[in-house]
């Protein structure tokens, strides 16, 4: 692990792993999308617009998990000021944005059949909106300070503030009456899904989960490069400044 | 495939929205990476090469890696 924290070694890792990763990715999407249209039958009370679950469910974990995944790094880049915490906590950012938002789309369009209306402004619903909002201010943020190093720091305490959001979308449910059902796969006494309505599920949630780290493993890849090309840069100038001087 | 039922295009718009999401995240990602690949490769071509990079010719296997991919 000591090892991955030099980024060299870290963009060598990367190098190696990417088209497996991307094979392992895309053969796990085909499987999942197979059972999902194919396969799984449909439900009981929701009919075939049991599908859209198996989006829905995967993209609101991954929602949640980016955020933890930027929470834990900005502790990296807080405490140890390590340069490749900031770079994951910058990168995973965008990702998690784009699954919050495929969570709060795929659910409305669940809720109109469902439930008969797009939103309510209920607890769950509400705290998801709310962690895409975050991700939409961590992004400002990075973009509006230009060095890296002060834009890291500022957005790690942004984090870790919204991380606090966390434990409410998870018990949300639990804490007050919300239209949103409550878990149904990760709970005490295991899951209430029957088993073949959650063998896709699985399946979507871990191909969509390598596929996020897939794109996260890329994404910081170009912004260690990004960040190579702005120090050369900046060594440039000061060369040609020298050299007028 | 099976019959989608009534609910047919909220099922088919889930996946659509899904589909373009992540394909225009993945586009824009893969994309920034060759820019920041093309970038460094350009001012490498140019004599500009950090110092680890220039004072290390004949480094180990992850250098190696890194000087083939313009890092």
């Amino acid at each position: 692990m000591v090892s991955l924290a030099n980024p060299t070694r870290f963009l060598s890792l990367v190098d190696r792993m990417m088209p497996w990763l991307t094979a392992l990715t895309l053969i796990l999407l085909g499987i999942g999308l197979y059972l999902a249209f194919f396969v799984a039958p449909p439900d009981y009370q929701q009919g075939e617009t049991v599908k859209i679950i198996f989006i829905h469910v995967p993209a609101a974990w991954l929602a949640m998990f980016g955020y933890m995944l930027i929470a834990v790094a900005a502790l990296g880049t807080l405490i140890w000021r390590h340069p490749l915490a900031d770079v994951a906590a910058k990168t995973a950012a965008p990702i998690g944005a784009t699954f919050t938002f495929i969570a709060l789309v795929t659910g409305s369009l669940w809720g109109k059949p469902m439930w008969g209306t797009y939103w309510v402004w209920d607890a769950r619903l509400t705290s998801v909106l709310v962690l895409f909002l975050l991700y939409l201010g961590l992004l400002a943020l990075w973009q509006a300070i230009e060095e890296p190093g002060r834009a890291g720091r500022a957005a790690a305490i942004l984090a870790l503030v919204g991380a606090v959001n966390i434990p409410i979308i998870h018990y949300s449910v639990v804490w007050w009456n919300t239209l949103h059902q409550p878990a149904s796969v990760f709970r005490v006494g295991g899951p209430t899904i029957d088993p073949s309505l959650l063998a896709p599920l699985l399946v979507m949630a871990l191909a969509f989960t390598l596929l996020f780290i897939l794109l996260h493993l890329i994404s910081m890849r170009a912004e260690i490069l990004r960040r190579r090309v702005r120090a050369l840069r900046q060594t440039q100038v000061e060369r040609a400044a020298l050299v007028e001087a | 495939m099976s019959d989608l039922g009534p609910h047919a295009v909220f099922i088919l718009a889930a996946y659509g929205v899904t589909f373009v999401a992540v394909a225009a995240l993945a586009f824009f990602i893969v994309e920034d990476d060759r820019k920041q690949r093309r970038l460094l490769a350009d001012l490498e071509r140019r004599g500009i090469r950090r110092r680890s990079a220039s004072a290390k010719p004949k480094g180990g296997a992850a250098e190696k890696r890194a000087r083939k991919h313009g890092t």
